[in-house]
């Protein structure tokens, strides 16, 4: 219903020759690629700080002391899989396959929450063991990089939940695939910054 | 933890007369403005049509506003600062205890940078860069009013730190380990991360909506490199708002955690580094003085061509060289901080390329040289502007070139020669900027023009009074004296710092007269009227709508062929065409979710400071709420009808008829 | 960008394809998630040889991810996209390459 609505505003906005000007949709996606691309900077400027920072531990522990590269692993997995899962999502959103769309948000969404309750569970472990962000200054770093993605990771969940009500309520429509379309990009975005974070921390540190 | 957490009546600063002078008057003034917006009725007003706008033109009045409030507050303090060091010479204490004084240098800093002069920038670009690109407005209407209120919200924080606790003694750039917890142990240093912070992000936006606009929004036919250079250098500055403002965001945010929660990333035990800090703060630091300058660069290029009535002598090479300035303007920063010892290496480095830096911006100067050469100058306000800005700058950018030196930057680097040296470069690169586009543009903002007389003298005072107060900076720099003193004790320097504060008052001079101005040419205004909408004879398409532009903008999209296109039109008698008939315009509706959104962020960023937790959730809870209610509302947007869009737009060319014969 | 299409447009092809192509970009970056962790895991390398398989197979796999998933490319309306993130990228070398020189610089001279 809301489609037709939307479509019909377009066709009214579309000045004569004008037709392309007010892609409204294509401006939200530009937007939020844009402010993807800040988001990597930030990302980038932590990096930079782990990096300059990892070997300050401080007569505490070192990264080959403290990660668990099979848990590593699994966490991987988990997220990307999760990935699919979304992509899978975004496909049926855009084939108007509602219950579809909805099914695969969920999986999604559990193998979210399943990847940041293993983060939560790694920071516990870590904390028990006096090995807290206060400890040192590679401490530090570690905690606040992978801690700024699982926040990314848990603001992209809320966002998930935010979506899949309104699927439910509203339906597929222009709107929502927008944002289904932005979630999106978010949710491979934080699979990439992860595929970085595995390899700079994890892997270059057990290394 | 009690209620308020840190806030106790203590923290108001009694026992400071200044401050609680400078109280007394900003509570007057507030009082006067309140009863004279409540006589006159005007709250209904303020909300609903500037509080609450999504209009771009109006949002930019705003930012200008608030620069111009902030340029108040950072000018009494770079007052103060030098009457303090012309008293305080050969051993006497003058009239500021150090604690205080302290706050004064780093209020003044932040404010000028962060208030005065990203607001003014902002406000330029927000006015005049869609209509020169002949858009209705920017891509994210709604988001351009959040940004501002985000900006306004961090003006708020600092300046509620005069009245209530203290700011950072720290010097603007507030290095570690000074600004950690246990050498800042107040809420100074809190108040400069929240506020940066919030309007940081506030800044961050505007520079995706910005970019956005650019890519998605041109009128039909204008490409890339069609578009105005003020359009071209605002993007350029954007470009590195969105690189290098995360920057700021990410290293504002480890000192936050270091602060709060005892993290190590720049403290002394640990392990921490407080130098990555420092080099962190630079790599945006240093692109951030090119945001300033590169829209002042524009804005001299669009006076210079319009007031020799030439077309720009270089575009390309003027917006390759802006490219040329961004890139390199990451690649430069460490010579900031040639004396924390890196390796020769690393100086030699970032040495040369500050001096490389330097050769995109003398391509522009010869480029304005050469769009005077053989045309005729008109001497107007924005020329003078112009024409002080090409010598002063020039100045600048040698002493910056003498600077890049590491060898010669170890003796001089936090030396009053620096002082001298940036402030020569950013007041008379981007402050003239804006001064230039703020009197150029003015007419198309008000419907009409600044007074001339005045804003000559004012320019002269500024002048003038520049060279008083800064020229003796680079004697003493030279003369060994180091920055932020609070009294001094050498002879030597007194002759300079005597110069020093009667330049600041000429300047100062020049502030009156530009306020005299501002009240003068509106009470002459029927005098000065711009009944056409093209004052200077322009070149770009902001001069083809009616000034005050119509809300929309544009009642039909100009079609564009030329990098001039207002130009090009009158050439082929192609402006100021009657339509017969008219489309419908879509138009975002004004909303409150932006000022509200603010006001939950600024009640958490206060809380924040202030260790109040359960305000802190409820600020930041607020604005997300607020956020969804916007996000799921389909209250947008409207429809301007034919009838009214021509009934506007006749009246308009009437008036323009009668302007013009 | 293709994700704001409306759907009418679509046929049962599409869907297929695009299926078919987060599969495929799934299951490179299973295989170049798989080989670090493997080398890293059991030394099956010198040092230096993981080191460079490790990085190497992580760029990979953005690339693989920017292309299957974020579907960034070369076409007229996806380019820009492509361009800013080239951009970033450019940035990113720069600041935090240059970052870790200065600060690595540093310490050199104070061991």
């Amino acid at each position: 219903m809301s489609i037709a609505i939307r479509a019909d505003l377009d066709v009214v906005q579309a000045d004569e020759h004008h037709d392309e000007h007010h892609d409204a949709s294509g401006n939200t996606l530009l937007g939020f690629w844009i402010y993807l691309m800040t988001d990597c900077i930030l990302f980038a400027s932590v990096f930079a700080t782990y990096a300059v920072l990892f070997m300050n531990t401080d007569g505490g522990v070192s990264g080959k002391d403290i990660f668990e590269l099979n848990f590593v692993a699994i966490e991987t997995a988990v997220l990307l899989v999760s990935s699919i899962t979304f992509g899978f999502a975004l496909i049926c959103a855009k084939h108007q396959k509602r219950a579809a769309t909805l099914i695969w948000l969920l999986i999604t969404f559990a193998l979210g929450c399943a990847f940041i309750s293993m983060e939560i569970y790694e920071f516990h472990h870590l904390i028990e063991q006096g090995n807290g962000p206060q400890r040192s200054a590679f401490l530090t770093a570690f905690f606040t990089l992978v801690g700024m993605h699982g926040l990314h990771v848990t603001a992209g969940l809320i966002w998930m939940a935010i979506m899949m009500l309104e699927v439910t309520k509203s339906g597929l429509n222009n709107r929502s695939i927008t944002r289904l379309g932005c979630l999106s990009l978010f949710w491979h975005f934080l699979d990439v910054v992860w595929i970085c974070v595995f390899t700079v921390v994890y892997l270059l540190g057990m290394l | 933890m009690s209620f308020f957490g840190k806030l106790t009546l203590e923290s108001i600063p009694y026992d400071e007369p200044i401050i609680m002078v400078t109280l007394a008057a900003v509570a007057v003034i507030g009082v006067i403005l309140v009863a004279l917006i409540t006589k006159y009725k005007k709250w209904g007003v303020l909300w609903n049509d500037w509080f609450t706008s999504v209009d771009h033109k109006r949002l930019g009045i705003m930012y200008i506003v608030l620069a111009l409030v902030m340029l108040i507050r950072g000018f009494s303090d770079a007052i103060m600062m030098r009457t303090q060091q012309a008293l305080a010479t050969n051993g006497a204490a003058g009239y500021l205890p150090p604690e205080h004084y302290d706050q004064i240098f780093t209020a003044h800093g932040v404010i000028m940078i962060i208030f005065m002069a990203m607001p003014f920038m902002i406000g330029l670009m927000n006015i005049v860069l869609p209509l020169q690109i002949g858009a209705r407005d920017v891509a994210f209407p709604f988001l351009n009013n959040l940004s501002f209120w985000l900006t306004a919200s961090g003006a708020l924080l600092i300046n509620l730190s005069l009245g209530l606790g203290e700011f950072a003694k720290t010097g603007w750039v507030a290095y570690p380990p000074l600004s950690e917890l246990s050498f800042s142990p107040g809420v100074g240093v809190d108040y400069y991360i929240w506020a940066l912070q919030i309007s940081g992000i506030g800044t961050t936006l505007t520079g995706v909506n910005f970019i956005a606009t650019v890519l998605k929004m041109r009128a039909p036919g204008m490409k890339l490199m069609q578009m105005p250079i003020f359009t071209w250098t605002c993007t350029w500055a954007n470009i590195l708002i969105v690189a290098s403002f995360p920057i700021l965001t990410a290293v504002l945010g480890m000192l936050t955690l270091d602060r709060y929660l005892g993290f190590h990333f720049f403290t002394n035990d640990g392990g921490g580094n407080a130098m990555m800090y420092i080099n962190l703060f630079w790599a945006w630091g240093h692109p951030e003085v090119y945001i300033l300058v590169l829209p002042a660069f524009g804005i001299f290029s669009e006076i210079i061509s319009t007031f020799t009535s030439k077309r720009l002598f270089g575009y390309k090479s003027m917006v390759w060289a802006s490219g040329a300035i961004s890139i390199l303007g990451f690649i430069v920063w460490l010579h900031h901080f040639f004396t924390m010892g890196s390796s020769a290496n690393v100086n030699a480095f970032f040495g040369v390329m500050t001096m490389v830096i330097a050769v995109p911006t003398g391509v522009k100067l010869f480029n304005w040289l050469f769009t005077i050469y053989r045309g005729r100058l008109r001497l107007t306000v924005p020329v003078l502007w112009t024409l002080g800005f090409m010598t002063t700058f020039t100045v600048g950018g040698m002493t910056g070139v003498l600077l890049a030196l590491p060898g010669a930057d170890f003796v001089l680097h936090n030396s009053m020669f620096l002082v001298a040296h940036f402030h020569n470069t950013i007041i008379g690169g981007a402050v003239f900027g804006y001064f230039a586009g703020f009197v150029y543009w003015f007419p198309k903002v008000m419907g009409f023009k600044l007074n001339e007389r005045l804003g000559k003298a004012s320019f002269w005072c500024w002048l003038v009074g520049f060279y008083f107060t800064f020229m003796p900076l680079y004697v003493l720099g030279f003369l060994g004296m180091t920055r932020r003193l609070n009294h001094t004790d050498n002879p030597a320097w007194n002759f300079w710092l005597y110069v020093s504060v009667v330049g600041v008052f000429i300047i100062f001079s020049g502030v009156i007269l530009q306020f005299v101005q501002l009240y003068v040419s509106f009470r002459d205004r029927e005098q000065n009227l711009d009944t056409t909408g093209d004052p200077w004879n322009g070149h770009t398409l902001e001069w083809s709508t009616s000034s005050p532009p119509q809300f929309y903008n544009f009642a039909k999209f100009p079609k564009v062929s030329d990098i001039d296109s207002f130009t090009d039109m009158k050439e082929k008698g192609e402006a100021y065409q009657r339509h017969e008939r008219y489309q419908p315009i879509h138009m975002p509706k004004n909303t409150s979710s932006g000022i509200l959104m603010a006001l939950g962020i600024t009640a958490a960023g206060f809380a924040a400071i202030w260790h109040i937790l359960w305000l802190a959730i409820a600020g930041m809870l607020g604005a997300f709420v607020v956020f969804l209610f916007r996000a799921y509302s389909n209250d947008h947007d409207y429809y301007v009808q034919p009838d009214e869009i021509a009934r506007i737009e006749n009246a308009h060319l009437d008036k323009v008829a009668r302007g013009l014969t | 960008m293709s994700q704001a299409d409306t759907s009418e447009s679509l046929t049962s092809d599409d869907f297929i394809a695009s299926v078919k192509s987060y599969l495929v970009g799934f299951m490179l970056s299973v295989i170049l998630t798989g080989i670090p962790f493997w080398a890293v895991m059991t030394h099956h390398f010198e040092k230096p040889i993981t080191l460079g398989l490790v990085l190497v197979m992580a760029i990979v796999q953005i690339v693989v991810h920017l292309k299957y998933f974020l579907h960034l490319d070369f076409s007229k309306e996806g380019k820009i996209n492509t361009f800013s993130f080239l951009f970033t990228s450019l940035i990113i070398v720069m600041v935090v390459g240059l970052s870790v020189w200065i600060i690595y610089a540093a310490n050199a001279l104070m061991m």
